[in-house]
């Protein structure tokens, strides 16, 4: 199978190359099985009903801190924003195929600007609650044809802890509905099987302000700015980012190639696109921004997360665009970046110049074709349509209302 | 404080009771005191052992206790990081708590991993720096030259052995060095080819074609610019002889270009032209005071249809402002210069250019060859060409001077310099600039600013030496030099003061102190 989707690649790339030389030296199509996906127009092909819920769901709690709107969590709102005015939406309720609530359960944010989860089971509950006493949508299937956007850093398990949100699990009321999160591990409780993983939220406009001409010559080898050791909460190391983190930096501190520190340059940006390899991390959570600001500026991303699942995993074919490194190889990361062929090199570069990979990791506002927000609805509308076990029988009950935490069950 | 990882376990297994609510809390927590104070007692106890032995002592127990062998070599020695192995045999209460029942991946404590020598390798540095040069190989093809054609630059430089010959052809080698297109430098030498001129050009890595020239460069402006032009012509004839193919450009040997000037002009089809920045440059200070004031005069009497001439020392193609069509030259004004400019190459005076350089303009090297295939109509037969009749600039190589192409948006760009600078004619040299044998005297020569004694470093007076010395001509003979010479030893670091009192013990010592400060202070 590797070999029959990489021999089709490389036909497709022969035949674009005999077409089309000039436009094909400097970006290249992801061609074969999963890349043309990214160009898909989901208009037409679902429609989305979006519950019209009270504001203090939504608009209050934006009121409250308008700094939802910048933080890495902000996809949920824009993406309400999206469908609100989105040719896919659609005011009668019986033609939807998915049906959306809008809710911002991340939007509730300490002084600092980290938002808290506490609340967000409550919150989510009790809306949940609302949505199935006022329509009768949500106890036809139990929230199956449902999605919510819960871009927090573990997802529906609604905590920011590892260990504490495994234990809780995904909220046992969306069980049955699409989740659409930037958290993605496989084999983890808090990673439904359905889930659309998306990227999180970067400014879009700040990242096109600090565009370099791109004759600028590439010239750091491997670029990383951030935390090594978290100090507040692991002063020793080893349990932030499972002692990734700090391994790259022990081993790799001395080297001249790697350009890593804790530093907030004003130039991030701008240095970000003068170098070929950019380290993507782990950090409590497995995703970072990092990796889509590494897509936009056309910097090769290593990603040191053992299984992760990046965004739109079914249409970014991410092997051939990025680095995969063990956790347990980090000590030989240079030779193991030294030893990749140049021309695999330069065609993940070609990779990345495709304006198509860099639309889709971004939330543009307004939204352009092929941005993150249409990449989600391509995503549900592949999963069209629904299965007829979606469909319950009358009185047939599959979630249970009452489990979880007990505090979870106080009304928000 | 630093908490075993024991410990650490044990406290937040502490703090997610007091998150949970008081019901789970309650049921777990008889059993939990007990343990509680266990650890508690141990804790303490590790600490004072710690104390005595002045390291984690604690975390080293541990380490020696439940250590894995597989992955032992990874670590560094314990006294410099005691790190725990990875907790797949040795979980902490927590990982074994809430290790999830199908995840590979293990949440809780691990490793900082290690390799026994985490310093680079110079094997993989090289590597490294291999695939930057390629990746910066591939953005240069991909964004670099926008056309996509690399021609290739054929620089013809007239040039004659003289002091000033090292200084220029040194500049506009390196300038050919550095240029990303493939380069064939046509040196045609006045007198004929010399050893030094071909050892000059020989580093330059570039092919090198090196043509002698019978007759030997005269001491007049005008004459030198007329056989320059000879010259060069004898340059082109090679380039039709051996068939050259690319962009002719005359590098004059004391010009100075830019990097863009050969970006620009790859892309000229058949005959381009280029603004010329001119530094009419004269030694003397107040004659360039005087001259600007002079132009700034002048500048309205001087008016022309066809040829312009400016107050900008620019010499180039003049474009419609709108169409970007060529409709005339922009000559250097050299009116305010009018019987004060240089005319024997070592005088103190402005140097003028000619009427239109021979820099400013680039050919196709095709117009030069005999077949005249796709070669324009408007382009004379280079081969019946007749010196004699006087060829000024290089438009007496066309028929029809309006199809020259402006290049550099329309001459609005100057990306290249032309400059004269010349030594005295009696200045001397040293063959090669390479001083053999060392030299045993030093006779200044006359008017040298440079004194022959290095003056000393300033150092603060209180009261300055008067500057009313007089004009001394400073000759040393050898011993008062090394007396010179150990005097400045023992001054460094004091104070004035003290200078001039040191200064003092011998006449001529303090005359020649005196005179290298006036000689600084006039620096």
């Amino acid at each position: 199978m590797m070999t029959r989707s990489s021999l089709s690649i490389i036909l497709f790339f022969l035949l674009f190359s005999a077409s089309n030389a000039e436009h094909n030296a400097r970006t290249e199509r992801i061609s074969g099985s999963a890349g043309d996906v990214l160009e898909d127009n989901p208009v037409g092909r679902l429609k989305v009903y979006v519950y019209d819920l009270p504001s203090k769901y939504n608009k209050k709690l934006l009121q409250k801190d308008p700094r939802c709107l910048t933080h890495m969590f902000a996809a949920e709102i824009f993406m309400h924003r999206f469908l609100l005015s989105s040719p896919v939406r659609t005011r009668n309720p019986d033609e939807a195929d998915w049906f959306y609530a809008p809710i911002y359960p991340t939007c509730d944010l300490t002084p600092t600007g980290l938002p808290l989860p506490f609340k967000s089971p409550r919150m989510m509950r009790s809306a949940i609650q609302l949505i199935s006493s006022n329509w009768p949508y949500w106890n036809r299937t139990e929230g199956a044809d449902h999605f919510f956007v819960v871009p927090h850093d573990f997802g529906a398990c609604f905590h920011y802890q590892e260990e504490k949100a495994i234990k809780r699990g995904i909220l046992p009321l969306l069980q049955r509905a699409t989740l659409v999160q930037t958290f993605g591990q496989r084999n983890h409780v808090c990673l439904d099987q359905g889930s659309i993983t998306i990227p999180p939220f970067a400014p879009p406009q700040k990242m096109q302000a600090h565009l370099i001409p791109p004759e600028i010559p590439r010239s750091i080898f491997v670029y990383f700015r951030g935390l090594f050791y978290d100090v507040n909460n692991d002063p020793e190391g080893g349990y932030y980012a499972r002692g990734a983190r700090a391994a790259v930096w022990e081993n790799f501190k001395n080297n001249p190639l790697f350009d890593i520190s804790t530093d907030h340059p004003t130039t991030y940006y701008e240095d970000m696109q003068r170098s070929i390899f950019c380290l993507c991390p782990l950090g409590w959570a497995p995703w970072s921004p990092r990796l889509v600001e590494a897509v936009v500026f056309g910097c090769i991303p290593v990603i040191i997360a053992d299984d992760i699942v990046l965004p739109f995993a079914d249409a970014i074919p991410w092997e051939e665009i990025g680095v995969f490194v063990a956790e347990k190889d980090v000590p030989e990361l240079d030779t193991i970046l030294t030893s990749i062929p140049t021309e695999v090199i330069l065609r993940k570069q070609r990779l990345l110049a495709n304006p198509s990979m860099k639309r889709a990791m971004l939330f543009p506002q307004p939204a352009q074709p092929g941005d993150a927000f249409h990449q989600i609805l391509n995503g549900l509308a592949r999963k069209l349509p629904h299965d007829g076990s979606v469909y319950l029988r009358e009185g047939e009950k599959v979630l249970n209302w009452t489990a979880g935490p007990v505090s979870d069950l106080k009304p928000w | 404080m630093k908490l075993s990882a024991l410990h650490q376990s044990y406290l937040n297994r502490r703090n997610n009771n007091s998150f949970r609510s008081p019901l789970d809390s309650s049921v777990d927590a008889s059993g939990k005191s007990l343990l509680a104070v266990f650890w508690l007692i141990l804790h303490c106890l590790c600490c004072l052992i710690s104390l005595l032995l002045g390291f984690r002592f604690s975390r080293l127990v541990f380490f020696f206790l439940i250590s894995t062998p597989s992955n032992n070599n990874l670590f560094s020695s314990p006294p410099f990081r005691p790190d725990l192995p990875p907790p797949r045999s040795n979980s902490t209460a927590t990982a074994t708590e809430v290790k999830s029942s199908s995840s590979r991946v293990v949440v809780g404590r691990h490793g900082i991993l290690i390799r026994p020598w985490p310093h680079p390798d110079p094997v993989e540095v090289m590597k490294a720096h291999r695939i930057i040069e390629r990746v910066q190989k591939e953005q240069k093809a991909v964004f670099g030259s926008s056309s996509g054609a690399k021609r290739t630059v054929i620089a013809v430089t007239p040039t004659y052995v003289r002091t000033f010959q090292k200084l220029h052809l040194t500049g506009v080698m390196h300038s050919l060095m550095l240029v990303p297109y493939d380069v064939v430098w046509i040196v045609v030498e006045a007198g004929g080819v010399s050893n030094e001129t071909a050892s000059i050009i020989a580093k330059s890595g570039v092919r090198t074609i090196h043509v002698g020239f019978d007759q030997r460069m005269p001491n007049t402006w005008d004459d030198r610019a007329k056989l320059e032009v000879l010259m060069r012509l004898q340059a082109l004839r090679v380039v039709k002889e051996e068939k050259l193919d690319g962009v002719v450009m005359f590098a004059d040997d004391s010009n100075m270009h830019s990097m863009e000037f050969f970006d620009e002009i790859q892309n000229v089809k058949w005959f381009g032209a280029l603004s010329v920045g001119i530094l009419a440059h004269s030694g003397n200070a107040e004659e360039m005071v005087m001259m600007s004031m002079d132009k700034r005069r002048k500048v309205e009497e001087a008016e022309g249809e066809e040829e312009r001439s400016s107050s900008l020392p620019v010499q180039g193609p003049a474009c419609n402002a709108t169409t970007d069509k060529l409709i005339g030259w922009h000559v250097f004004n050299t009116l305010p210069y009018a019987g004060k400019s240089a005319v024997y190459i070592d005088d103190v005076a402005a140097v003028l250019p000619q009427k239109l350089e021979w820099c400013g303009f680039v050919l196709n090297s095709r117009m030069l060859w005999d077949d005249a295939e796709s070669k324009p109509e408007w382009v004379k037969e280079f081969g019946l060409l007749n010196e004699n009749d006087g060829v000024e600039s290089p438009l007496s190589l066309l028929n029809d001077p309006s199809m020259v192409e402006p290049l550099g948006s329309c001459g609005r760009q100057v990306l290249l310099w032309w400059l004269r600078v010349e030594a005295r004619a009696d200045s001397k040299f040293p063959p090669g600039w390479i001083i053999d044998p060392p030299l045993e005297i030093t006779v200044a020569a006359k008017r040298t600013p440079w004194p022959d004694v290095p003056p000393e470093p300033p150092t603060k007076k209180k009261d300055q030496m008067p500057l009313s010395q007089g004009d001394n001509v400073v000759v040393i003979p050898k011993q008062q030099q090394q007396q010179q010479r150990s005097s400045k030893v023992r001054k460094p670091k004091r104070r004035s003061k003290r200078n001039k009192h040191e200064a003092k013990p011998t006449d001529t010592t303090t005359q020649v102190s005196s005179s290298t400060k006036h000689h600084q202070e006039r620096n």
